[in-house]
């Protein structure tokens, strides 16, 4: 017989080794999986984990990689803590995107230090809107805000496709779904360092998530705010004994995810793509989540989580250059983590003890 | 004397050696795909081409697929990593790995980078394309011959030329046969979605359809058609096995020729973009007469339909052009004038009507 008993401290030790853990299982796991699928095992953990390391600009690739999910599980983290289960940061993502893109494509002339501060607004502005919808219409109408925010995804999806294929089409794209590309002052620049030049494809929007992450860490344990969220994560009650409101903490937490939503949609797209398209995201909003569960809830350890799962992805694509592995593998690699995760999670919380049955009952043993 | 021959014979050794070493080193091939080998369609014939490609150049050649390729910035980082692992030649297999490929090629002035289906081009990237429309061309005929309801069901993509010039080849052949046919069509915006495609087709069937078309990769359209007893036309592989009685033909694209041409041009050191001052000129665009595109046999049809199609496959190879004028849309007003034709330029930008027996509003 196996039972579970909430342990009423979680040592810190347990907290910092169950990521770490669950990461070392993945690999033992995928190893297996690799031999069984007929490749070497060794081999192929070198191509997901460390091939795609191993010269300089394939380290630049790897924080363009990681940018969207660290500012994106950056700001889920507060919900999370909160308990809001925003699951929309992708549909979040994609509104953040075209609001930025509607100033870019809307004022092409704006000068870039007009024109930069006012995409990121837009961008997270449109993500903030965008998670307005499920926050209201949980404390409103006592929705559930995990269904409302995944379907108002599938609508941001159709809703941008509308767009780039209507109203914002670029005239001379021969019909095809692309809006005209964004002015220069509306892209975010590489890097370029004085003596040494660019570093590979890093831009400056990596920057500003680093600095995103550090600044949610900040708000989180040394705000007020920081401290309702994690109040009424922990403690409902006692949360509302102190006076603070469920309602505004939704609210609060919706708006924080969803503007960091957005804004790693504007980043996106003015780094790395330069003009609106159907297919703008391709999951980062989803592959958030892991993120911020891998990170365990913390801003700061997204940025180090950020950079494995982004790995991974790099790592899937290596593979298959070098082995002719299917990309399917990176999913179910994707898979294996989470899974582990949220098993190791389950030996965090929980004491877990096992005995024989007869035996509990002579010693009337009220666990079992 | 004795010296110089015996210096001479050295370096002819030396040199046969080294061409020899140089001969020895493959050509690296790349290809992006967009989906995976397994969706019996678009991926599916890019693959059977690359298999082409390696049995036609055995050693010569060393090929490396990355398939699931996202359209946007990954694209880009993926096809630096294949330049950046010394491939020398890099095709892309996806309307929008263009402008990612456009970026990239910029960086690497060395690898030559091949895309299809798109029309930008640079120093170092040219682009390649196959004339599906003539395929479509047979199939309206046949559907018009085949059709009792007098309903012809079209599954489209995204309204884009490539789609509009298929939808109204379709049309033209059709009436050619039957100037009685009305084509319904299912805009499905999506290049590859099984369960849409199947929705699409039920609709299409409900609505009286007795023959079906598409533009979409998957056979689920003719899985539907097979089911209800229907018929219909497979697109882009040969998808027989999926309806062998519901299957008029497929129109199969055979990229092999094109690709294994661009490679040996790479040997030889005559690979060019065919950039000049008419840019759609540049764009290697060839169909049914060079076997870019071949149509499967002919079956479950009766002989004088096949006969038809036989004979307007013939017009085709011949070098007809499909829209020679008139040409009128669905509300009668002529877009094609008699006497004018539209041609490899014009087919892009001036194609953007329903041609003469497709019902509805175009989209947009």
């Amino acid at each position: 017989m196996i039972s579970l008993t909430p342990r009423k401290e979680i040592p810190l030790t347990l907290t910092l080794m169950t990521p770490l853990v669950a990461i070392a299982l993945t690999l033992v796991v995928g190893a297996a999986i690799f031999g069984i699928l007929g490749y070497d095992p060794l081999a192929a953990l070198y191509q997901f984990f460390i091939a795609p390391v191993s010269r300089p600009y394939q380290v630049a690739d790897l924080f363009v990689k990681a940018c969207p999910l660290i500012i994106i599980a950056s700001g889920l983290v507060f919900a999370y803590r909160a308990n809001v289960w925003n699951i929309g940061a992708e549909g979040q993502l994609i509104l953040g995107a075209m609001a930025a893109g509607f100033v870019a494509l809307t004022w092409p002339n704006l000068p870039g230090p007009v024109m930069m501060p006012a995409m990121i607004i837009a961008g997270m502005l449109g993500g903030l809107a965008w998670g307005m919808i499920p926050a209201l219409l949980k404390t409103r109408f006592n929705t559930n805000e995990i269904l409302v925010s995944l379907m108002l995804t599938y609508v941001a999806v159709l809703f941008i496709d509308w767009t780039v294929r209507g109203p914002w089409r670029d005239p001379m794209s021969f019909g095809f779904p692309l809006t005209p590309m964004y002015a220069d002052a509306a892209l975010i620049s590489r890097v370029e360092l004085p003596g040494i030049g660019r570093l590979g494809q890093l831009h400056w929007g990596v920057a500003g998530a680093l600095i995103f992450a550090l600044a949610a860490w900040f708000m989180l344990s040394r705000s007020i705010l920081g401290f309702q969220v994690k109040v009424m994560g922990d403690a409902p009650r006692a949360g509302r004994f102190a006076g603070f409101s469920p309602a505004m903490v939704t609210i609060m937490v919706m708006g924080i995810s969803g503007g960091a939503a957005g804004l790693a949609g504007m980043v996106e797209v003015s780094a790395n793509i330069g003009q609106l398209q159907p297919d703008i995201s391709f999951g980062y909003g989803f592959t958030a989540i892991i993120v911020a569960f891998l990170a365990r809830l913390n801003p700061l350890a997204v940025i180090i989580a950020g950079l494995v799962v982004a790995l991974a992805e790099l790592g899937g694509d290596s593979a298959q250059i070098a082995l002719a592995m299917p990309k399917v593998v990176t999913g179910v690699f994707k898979g294996i983590l989470l899974f582990m995760l949220l098993a190791g999670e389950t030996f965090n919380r929980y004491h877990v003890t096992f005995s024989l049955p007869h035996r509990a009952r002579m010693q009337g043993d009220s666990d079992a | 004397m004795k010296h110089l021959l015996k210096g001479i014979a050295v370096g002819l050794a030396a040199l046969a050696v080294s061409t020899g070493a140089a001969m020895a080193e493959p050509l690296k091939v790349g290809f992006l795909y967009l989906g995976t080998p397994g969706d019996h369609g678009w991926t599916y014939a890019h693959e059977l081409a690359r298999q082409k490609v390696e049995a036609h150049f055995g050693d010569k050649v060393e090929t490396t697929f990355v398939e699931n390729v996202p359209e946007g910035p990954d694209a880009a980082r993926v096809t630096r990593e294949l330049a950046n692992t010394g491939h020398d030649i890099i095709f892309g297999t996806s309307f929008g790995f263009m402008d990612p490929m456009l970026k990239v090629s910029k960086d690497f002035p060395e690898v030559k980078f091949e895309h299809i289906t798109g029309y930008k081009r640079s120093a170092n990237m040219a682009t390649g394309n196959i004339r599906f429309y003539e395929g479509r061309y047979v199939q309206g005929i046949v559907a018009g011959m085949m059709t009792k309801t007098n309903k012809i069901g079209y599954i489209a993509p995204f309204p884009i030329p490539e789609a509009y010039q298929g939808l109204n080849a379709f049309a033209i052949g059709m009436r050619e046969a039957n100037p009685d046919a009305e084509i319904m069509v299912i805009w499905a915006n999506t290049w590859e979605d099984p369960v849409k495609e199947a929705d699409a087709a039920k609709v299409l069937v409900a609505q009286g359809a007795d023959v079906m078309a598409q533009h979409t990769d998957t056979p689920a359209m003719l899985q539907i058609a097979e089911k209800a007893g229907l018929h219909g036309f497979g697109q882009a592989s040969d998808m027989k096995k999926f309806a062998p009685n519901a299957q008029l033909f497929s129109s199969v694209n055979d990229w092999s020729h094109y690709y294994i041409e661009k490679i040996q041009q790479v040997m030889d050191g005559t690979w060019s973009t065919g950039e000049g001052p008419d840019h759609w000129a540049g764009n290697t665009w060839k169909g049914m007469a060079d076997d870019y595109l071949v149509l499967s046999a002919f079956e479950n049809m009766p002989a004088d339909v096949k006969a038809a199609a036989e004979k307007a496959a013939a017009k085709i190879e011949g070098g007809y052009n499909i829209f020679t004028g008139p040409i009128k849309d669905n509300k009668g007003n002529v877009v094609v004038k008699a006497g004018e034709a539209l041609n490899d330029g014009t087919l892009w930008s001036d194609i953007f009507f329903y041609a003469e027996g497709i019902q509805g509003e175009m989209p947009g």
